[in-house]
């Protein structure tokens, strides 16, 4: 069983987002970054698949700046085999040169499956992993919950509005995880040890400029200032009043 | 390393929230989730060689497993002994021992973390110990008792300090004290009763007494009579390692005071802008970070294989003076809800107190420096 995961280096959630000077960047000093917790569940995803089979290999992806080689080591950590960095300090935000540079170097890897997180948290284009799959003429499921191999087939389950919706796919094929596919593991003390011995290639890739620019990043308005209305039951009338006719919330 | 370790062990921690650890306060419950993850993630481990299952890491390295444990709002005091206790086993344990005990101690398969020193009437008096171990054949004959045995109930086995020969036919008192492993699992009902000590914090600790418990010649660690030397050579290791402790907690208390005194606002602006506040913070911050520095360089000598008892006993006395005045600032800034359960300053507060101490007390490290770094007279 050979798998690709594809990952990527994100602002954790609880870290205060600071807009850089040019308008159009996040501003990383002081800024923790994670692994994209989705990829996080595709990487487990991954380690599990191939510890049931007995044998394979885990390849983990990453596009960006040398600082997502810290980010690959988290997944070495966690089991996976070895990593690979396609290496760039000038991001797109079109979602689809990202997707040509990763499906470029994925098409020799003669990967059963190649997995994604269902979207990166910090942009939410969701739209990577399917890119990928259409490049490379593969099957596509995105935002995954279960998924049982059997050789050259799969059965994934993702939750849909109200239900659950079963799909059968061959292999090679692409997938994305949604948060309870799994419980992804804490790296051990010997994975992190073993994690510095383990290959990670670095390749420079030059990304085009796409079909789509960033023109400015703004940060939500500050939240106004609550009001109190009044206290105890005799609120609730002046509370209700506030919530339809200002609010407009109900 | 540090970096990767530290993410590593907060990540597991998330797991363990602050919720999790007041409730079992206040049932005084062992952390058994939370000790089984940190094991099954090898953590526990780190100090046991490699070709024995461990990681063979360095003092310095483990000091930041613990350290981050209690940074992170948890306790390390639970289980940091399964990492170190096993050091008399691999420094001072036969070929045979090693084989039979390190790799399950590594694998989390053994608990060993609980090691049985003081004693009710001798307290830090150890070569008065009272508790003796009598061969005849083929066995040991223990009777005596030991306090403050931590663990006692949640290890599987137990390193014994007990006097092999009398007092009265030795020529130094130090010698004639022998370490013996007993194995607790067979022990318990026949000669071995634990008995758990209430205490103002949740730390398992017990009372044990020994009434004719048979220990195998084969548990014996070392040779006979040089208990005390090998007692006193995993010392070092130890203040290191409780050392960065206290830093862990100094740094979460210096953290939560300062988030809760930029938050609170009293008389129309946060708390933190009054320099009654702000500055004990401050201050309990450089003391912390100052201690941290004399861990680094107690643990940087230990792990060169240089002498350091006197840079680890002055980074346990700092880090545990610090971690404690930290406290103090703490339930301070928080006035009334320092004293409430849901804030967790009490909780560390009473845990850190313990540091002044345990594992020793905070005057024989006064009395160490005066007598062995400084030349002044013996006091005690």
């Amino acid at each position: 069983m050979k798998i690709a995961v594809c990952v990527k280096r994100v602002p954790d959630t609880e870290t205060r987002i600071k807009i850089g000077v040019d308008g159009k960047s996040i501003d990383e000093a002081g800024v923790k970054f994670i692994l994209n917790p989705y990829d996080e569940f595709a990487v487990e995803e991954a380690l599990r698949l191939k510890e049931k089979a007995g044998n394979g290999e885990v390849v983990v992806y990453a596009l960006g700046s040398d600082a997502s080689q810290e980010t690959i080591r988290t997944t070495l950590a966690m089991g996976a085999d070895r990593g690979v960095l396609l290496k760039t300090d000038t991001p797109s935000a079109d979602p689809l040169p990202a997707a040509r540079a990763l499906a470029a170097e994925l098409k020799s890897g003669a990967y059963d499956l190649i997995l994604f997180g269902k979207f990166a948290i910090d942009d939410y284009h969701q739209a990577v992993g399917p890119m990928v799959a259409e490049l490379l003429d593969l099957p596509c499921v995105t935002a995954i919950g279960h998924l049982e191999v059997n050789g050259g087939s799969a059965v994934a389950e993702r939750e849909v509005e109200g239900g659950i919706e079963v799909v059968e796919l061959s292999l090679p094929a692409v997938l994305s995880a949604d948060k309870g596919l799994n419980e992804p593991r804490y790296p051990a003390l010997k994975g992190i040890m073993a994690a510095k011995k383990k290959p990670l290639e670095v390749k420079a890739v030059t990304l085009d400029a796409g079909g789509v620019t960033l023109l400015e990043l703004a940060l939500p308005p500050a939240r106004k200032e609550g009001r109190i209305v009044g206290e105890g039951p005799d609120a609730v009338t002046a509370l209700i009043q506030a919530l339809r006719s200002e609010a407009k919330a109900i | 390393m540090h970096a990767q370790l530290r993410g590593a062990v907060r990540e597991l921690c998330a797991g363990f929230p602050d919720a999790y650890w007041r409730d079992l306060d206040s049932r005084r419950e062992y952390p058994d989730a939370f000790v089984k993850a940190l094991t099954k993630a090898g953590y526990l481990a780190a100090l046991i060689p490699e070709e024995y299952g461990g990681s063979g890491l360095t003092v310095a390295d483990a000091s930041v497993i613990l350290e981050e444990i209690n940074r992170q709002g948890g306790n390390a005091a639970a289980c940091h002994a399964q990492m170190y206790i096993m050091g008399t086993l691999l420094r001072h344990g036969s070929a045979d021992q090693k084989r039979a005990y390190l790799p399950k101690i590594a694998a989390g398969e053994l608990r060993l973390q609980a090691f049985g020193v003081s004693e009710p009437t001798t307290g830090s008096d150890t070569t008065q110990l009272q508790t003796t171990a009598i061969r005849t054949g083929d066995r040991y004959v223990v009777n005596g008792q030991k306090i403050w045995m931590s663990r006692a109930e949640h290890s599987d086995l137990m390193l014994l300090i007990a006097r092999t020969t009398p007092a009265d036919q030795v020529k130094k008192r130090t010698e004639g004290l022998s370490v013996l492993l007993v194995d607790m699992r067979q022990a318990i009902g026949h000669g071995l009763t634990i008995r758990p000590i209430r205490t103002m914090m949740n730390h398992s600790t017990t009372e044990v007494f020994f009434n004719d418990l048979e220990v195998p010649v084969a548990n014996l660690i070392g040779e006979e009579g040089k208990g005390f030397r090998y007692l006193i050579d995993g010392l070092n290791a130890e203040r290191i390692l409780i050392a960065a402790e206290c830093v862990g907690d100094g740094r979460w208390f210096v953290e939560r005071a300062t988030k809760y005194a930029n938050e609170r606002v009293v008389f129309g602006r946060p708390i933190g802008q009054n320099q009654g506040i702000q500055f004990p913070i401050a201050r309990a911050h450089v003391a912390v970070e100052a201690a941290d520095l004399m861990r680094w360089r107690a643990a940087a000598l230990f792990d060169a294989g240089k002498p350091c008892g006197a840079e680890a006993n002055m980074a346990k006395l700092l880090a545990a003076d610090a971690s404690w005045e930290a406290a103090n600032m703490a339930v301070q800034t928080y006035g009334g809800f320092g004293f409430a359960e849901e804030y967790d300053i009490e909780r560390k507060f009473r845990e850190t107190k313990l540091y002044q101490v345990a594992p020793l007390s905070t005057n024989l490290i006064l009395a160490y420096i005066g007598e062995h770094v400084l030349g002044l007279p013996r006091s005690y």
